[in-house]
């Protein structure tokens, strides 16, 4: 996930699925009911939190600038807080900002930083530490979030706590952009990021990279009703085995990334519940546009429709996902096009765009690798039935997950890949689809959907916006070369002793904040 | 050798039986090793009597390509590594002198490596393609194959037998031949066997890393660890795998108690 | 039998530098550029030539040698590529955690398999030889990984007695630490057992076999005496070798029951070295493995040679 991890946002709220319940089996219920009762319990103090999570190593880091893995970035808000925040509604909500207002045009911002915030080590917060934690990821750094930052060409002090924000052009979506997890906020001038201060729920207590760590509560804490734990311990397991084993022996009260295979198994299990959340990462196919037999759009509409969605989201996702419709904008999305006719499985209309490129058959080599997601392989070898039966052969070509995105991810005409989504629609077309972006996947180059992309980007009115992302989101579908054939579910287990877990449409673990949220019951 | 045990017999039933599915497994197999036609731990059913495996392949099929893969791949390995081995050992044992405790230093040293951290090494450096996979474990285990080819030797005589060749004007293979093989054959069968099963477990534990033998193709110990998951939901799909290395492993060790029953001759380390 | 010793502990050392010689060779054929691997997709010719400079890359092959095996010697084993810690204070916990977990293990193992050898060799042929002769097979028979996810199975999860994650960290209480450990000890146990066992078995049977043991008891010794006093002394050397090379084994090759239960030892720390290409970890640890190999083997011959009666009483 080193490539793409900015949270995707979605608008509905996905409540969280519970499976050990007594419901009738065999009764498809929504995910939702279940947890209702447990939000209304009353929260308790005390206890500590031990959190088993998968993706951490030893060379781990809680610099903002180079957060990379689930690991890290759920410590990080233990320690630090954001200037804003995702809420479970898919809405911005305000963090160490107290509140920001645009000027026509949505080029110049003026940001107000909260007051009365003390940092771990009894700085006042003010504009300055956010200016410096800003900077950290602006102009000559390493920092992972660059290109992020790479659109605000000033930012400058107007006051103790205000802030004058200048893009280079106009975009309605700033305050989803500052949700980036890199954008934490450290003290002014900080740099000893072996041992990080900021303004966070927990303070640091331990830390071994990659193994395990352990942050006792901020007694100071800003937020009212939240921290509820006396302290919490992060124990690193990578191997989705011995973290489902740490689950059902109780040893931790809650693991993320769940198994897809094997969660219908784990639900049955009465002490734990299963916390699935929609968001915006989806898998795809991805075709070089630039590359035969790929320049000709028949060839990609015959292989969009050779691919059988509902198979392959029910064989590699245990249909913990939904459908995709070949444009990367999640369900979850506000500006999701609901009235787009999803694409259907139908050989025969693969066969008929065949012909309109003047082909009876048509031979192709996917390359795949499970370095694009667990389970991609098998997925490419479903893939590989359903096209047959549309006269079209696909050879797999098995690549090393060592390199894959290097060496074959933008290079190879056919591969697999997959996207970890983004906080907004605009985010999400133009980091894969607009044709000057440096991760155009599909090497796709459509100038009116560039056109349009900038110009919806700029808007501030909502409808009007809707209208365009529903065209762009058309044009991507019938004309783009990413096969699309899913979106996954992030799924969490949690202990039935934790109170105050819900689905989140970012990421695991409540957008990677669960340790402030969640209470241990009495 | 003497006549076969009744233990011996069971093992010798059950080499037979892996012998039909190292030739023909996949030719039992009803379906393919990579289809896709039940769901993700399906219960048996009529013609899936081991139901399916973590993506909904059927179990007993995968069981037959796998056998084939995972014994082929063990075999291949140890076969080269006696090939390799076996004549280096003697050769050292033959000659002496310099050869010798250049080779025999060699040997030593590379075995102070442990041989999973090699393996390791090697096979994430070069990628785990399947030659790359029987040559290294085939070459890391021919060290051990020819300290108990050069020890056997020695205790034969075969400093002795040399220069009694050398004044007959027998030449070193005629010497190997004729003279050493036949008298350390035993041994070295035994020792094939068990070498055989170390390799075995070894491949296991190198897909349990991720760097055996690699997906689509089924092998034993990639079954075990692709299903290991759902033993704890108290399912069978990793116990059958699991099973078909176990008896292979009981069924070699039977038959190499009883080639080796009332020997005490030394046999090589066993990891 | 002193000059043996001394013999020995020679060839021990320079062993030792000839496996310094491979590792550092093994992993300078490694392909891939440390340069570039360290700076990724910020490389540029310019940046790449100073830190080859820096790194020492561009030293002949003996003199960055000399440069290492000098650190080494004076512990200073140079930086992770990957991090920048120390690699002595990377390696150093986790080689004592290894160490400790393979100790746990080899205090239960190695005197229940002596003590089952013994007996099983006495009662050679009764239902309780074979009972152990079967169980043994079966240990040996299964992949340590899956023998450890069974115990995890029957001990964590259905009985809930102990914890499936051998979580440790430093400054826990000894009974803490032994009880996290456990499940991880309890499958190196059964794992290298068998083969201890066994080993005592057939050197005992060797031994008893021969005249002046069954003069012993034509002498009407009773059972114990003789092979307590007359067999086990003839037979030390071999089992002393198959235990110091079961031992060797606990340290060396944990890696798998370590990934099992997720313990923080050497081995997986390896692993992952080894994929991120970390040179001077992978060095580090291979050579402490290495050493632990050369050391534990030096002891056994040392102790082979202090056990056999012929050496001990010289005539």
């Amino acid at each position: 996930m080193t490539r793409d991890n900015i949270p995707s946002i979605g608008r509905r709220q996905f409540l969280a699925a519970l499976g050990a319940t007594a419901l009738a089996s065999g009764l498809i219920v929504p995910a939702s009911v279940a947890r209702a009762q447990d939000a209304q319990a009353a929260p308790v103090k005390g206890g500590v939190l031990k959190l088993g999570i998968g993706g951490g190593s030893t060379t781990d880091n809680l610099d903002p600038r180079i957060l990379t893995d689930w690991v890290p970035v759920n410590q990080a808000y233990m320690l630090m807080n954001g200037l804003v925040e995702i809420d479970a509604q898919n809405n911005v909500v305000p963090e160490l900002l107290e509140s920001w207002q645009p000027e026509e045009g949505a080029k110049v911002w003026h940001l107000k930083v909260r007051q009365g915030v003390t940092f771990h080590n009894g700085k006042v917060l003010n504009a300055d530490d956010v200016l410096y934690s800003l900077n950290l990821h602006r102009g000559e750094t390493t920092s992972a979030a660059r290109s992020v930052a790479a659109p605000i060409t000033a930012l400058e002090k107007t006051g103790e706590y205000d802030i004058k924000l200048v893009l280079e052009s106009g975009n309605a979506d700033l305050p989803y952009m500052l949700s980036d997890y890199h954008f934490l906020i450290v003290p002014d001038g900080w740099s000893d990021f072996a041992k990080p201060v900021g303004t966070g729920p927990f303070v640091y207590e331990s830390y071994e990279p990659g193994v395990r760590s352990r942050f006792t509560r901020n007694p100071n804490y800003w937020k009212p009703d939240t921290a509820w734990v006396d302290a919490v311990e992060v124990i690193v397991i990578n191997d989705i085995s011995a973290r489902t084993n740490a689950m059902m022996s109780g040893q931790v009260h809650a693991i993320n990334r769940l198994d897809f295979k094997t969660v219908d198994l784990l639900k049955r299990n009465k002490n734990l519940s299963v916390v699935q959340s929609a968001g915006g990462q989806h898998f795809n196919f991805l075709m070089d546009c630039t590359q035969a037999p790929f320049t000709d759009q028949n060839i990609r509409l015959a292989l969009k429709h050779g691919i059988n969605r509902e198979q392959l989201l029910k064989t590699a996702l245990m249909g913990y996902g939904s459908v995709g419709n070949d444009h990367p904008v999640p369900k979850t999305d506000r500006f999701f096009a609901k009235d787009l006719p999803q694409r259907p499985y139908d050989p025969e209309k693969a066969k008929f765009h065949l012909k309109q490129a003047g082909l009876d058959s048509l031979k192709v080599t996917l390359a795949a690798s499970d370095a694009a997601f667990g389970g991609a392989v098998d997925a490419a070898a479903v893939y590989r039935q359903n096209a047959m039966a549309g006269g079209i052969q696909i050879d797999i070509k098995r690549e090393p997950a060592d390199g894959y995105w290097d060496n074959v991810w933008m290079k190879a005409p056919f591969c697999m890949s997959y996207w970890g989504g983004r906080p907004t629609a605009d985010q999400m077309l133009t980091a894969a689809y607009f044709s000057k972006s440096s991760q155009n996947d599909t090497h796709w180059a459509n100038p009116t959907f560039d056109a349009k992309l900038i110009e919806a980007r700029a808007l501030l009115d909502d409808a009007k916006r809707a209208e365009i992302y529903a065209e762009l989101q058309q044009i991507v579908s019938d004309d783009g070369g990413a096969i699309i054939p899913m979106f996954g579910d992030y799924l969490d287990a949690v202990s039935n002793k934790l109170g105050g877990v819900t689905s989140h449409p970012m990421f695991n673990f409540m957008g990677a904040r669960l340790a402030e949220k969640v209470w241990l019951k009495a | 050798m003497r006549k076969p045990t009744f233990t011996a017999w069971i093992g010798l039933a059950i080499l037979a039986a892996y012998l039909v599915i190292l030739i023909a497994g996949p030719h039992l197999a009803p379906f393919g090793q990579e289809d896709i036609i039940g769901s993700p731990f399906g219960d048996p059913e009529p013609g899936h009597p081991l139901g399916f495996d973590q993506n909904g392949r059927d179990m007993l099929s995968r069981l037959l390509y796998g056998g084939q893969m995972s014994i082929g791949v063990s075999l291949a390995a140890v076969l080269i590594s006696f090939a390799v081995g076996i004549p280096m050992g003697f050769m050292a044992a033959i000659r002496g002198g310099w050869f010798d405790t250049i080779l025999s230093r060699l040997v030593d040293t590379i075995m102070c490596v442990p041989v999973l951290i090699s393996a390791l090494v090697v096979l994430q450096a070069l990628g785990s393609s399947l030659p790359v996979l029987v040559l290294t474990i085939a070459l890391l285990d021919s060290t051990r194959v020819f300290r108990l080819s050069r020890v056997l030797a020695q205790g034969v005589g075969a400093l002795e037998f040399a220069e009694v060749a050398r004044l007959r004007g027998e030449g070193n293979w005629w010497l190997i031949r004729k003279e050493i093989l036949p008298n350390v054959a035993s041994p070295l069968v035994a020792e094939f066997g068990l070498r055989f099963c170390f390799t075995f477990l070894f491949v296991a534990g190198l897909s349990f890393l991720g760097l055996g033998v690699q997906p689509p193709f089924a092998d034993w110990g990639g079954m075990v660890k692709d299903n290991q998951q759902a033993i704890v939901y108290g399912l069978y799909a990793p116990l059958y795998p699991a099973a078909a290395i176990a008896i292979l492993t009981v069924g070699v060790n039977l038959v190499v108690d009883w080639m080796l029953a009332g020997r005490s001759a030394p046999q090589g380390d066993n990891r | 039998m002193s000059r043996l010793i001394l013999k020995r502990l020679g060839l021990g050392v320079f062993t030792l530098w000839l496996v310094s010689v491979l590792v550092f060779a093994g992993t300078q054929v490694l392909p891939g550029d440390v340069a570039s691997a360290i700076l990724g997709q910020n490389a540029t010719p310019e940046a790449l030539d100073v830190l080859r400079r820096d790194l020492g890359l561009n030293d002949p092959l003996v003199l960055r040698y000399v440069t290492w095996l000098k650190g080494f010697a004076t512990g200073d084993l140079g930086n992770s590529l990957a991090s920048g810690q120390p690699v002595s204070e990377l390696i150093g916990s986790r080689l004592m955690n290894t160490l400790m977990l393979a100790a746990y293990a080899a205090v239960i193992s190695v005197p229940l398999a002596v003590v089952l050898g013994i007996l099983v060799a006495v009662f050679r042929g009764s239902i309780f030889d074979r009972v152990m002769n079967v169980l043994a097979l079966a240990c040996v028979a299964l992949p340590e990984y899956f023998l450890g996810l069974l115990l995890v199975l029957w001990f964590s999860v259905q009985l809930g007695w102990l914890p499936a994650l051998a979580d440790t960290y430093p400054g826990m209480g000894l009974g803490e630490w032994i009880k996290a450990t456990t499940l991880p000890a309890l499958t190196l146990v059964l794992v290298t057992m068998a083969q201890m066992m066994r080993m005592t078995r057939t050197a005992l049977l060797g031994v008893m076999d021969q005249s002046y043991v069954e003069t012993a008891w034509l002498k009407g010794l009773r059972a114990p005496r003789v092979v307590l006093r007359h067999a086990l002394p003839n037979a030390a050397a071999p089992i002393v070798n198959v235990v110091a090379f079961n031992i060797a084994y606990l340290i060396t090759g944990v890696v798998l029951v370590e990934a099992v239960f997720n313990y923080n030892g050497l081995g997986r720390f390896m692993v992952d070295a080894v994929a991120k290409r970390d040179l001077p970890l992978v060095q580090a640890s291979a050579l402490a493995f290495a050493a632990a190999f050369v050391l534990l083997n030096m002891i056994a011959d040392i102790a082979a040679i202090a056990l056999n009666p012929r050496l001990r009483h010289p005539r």
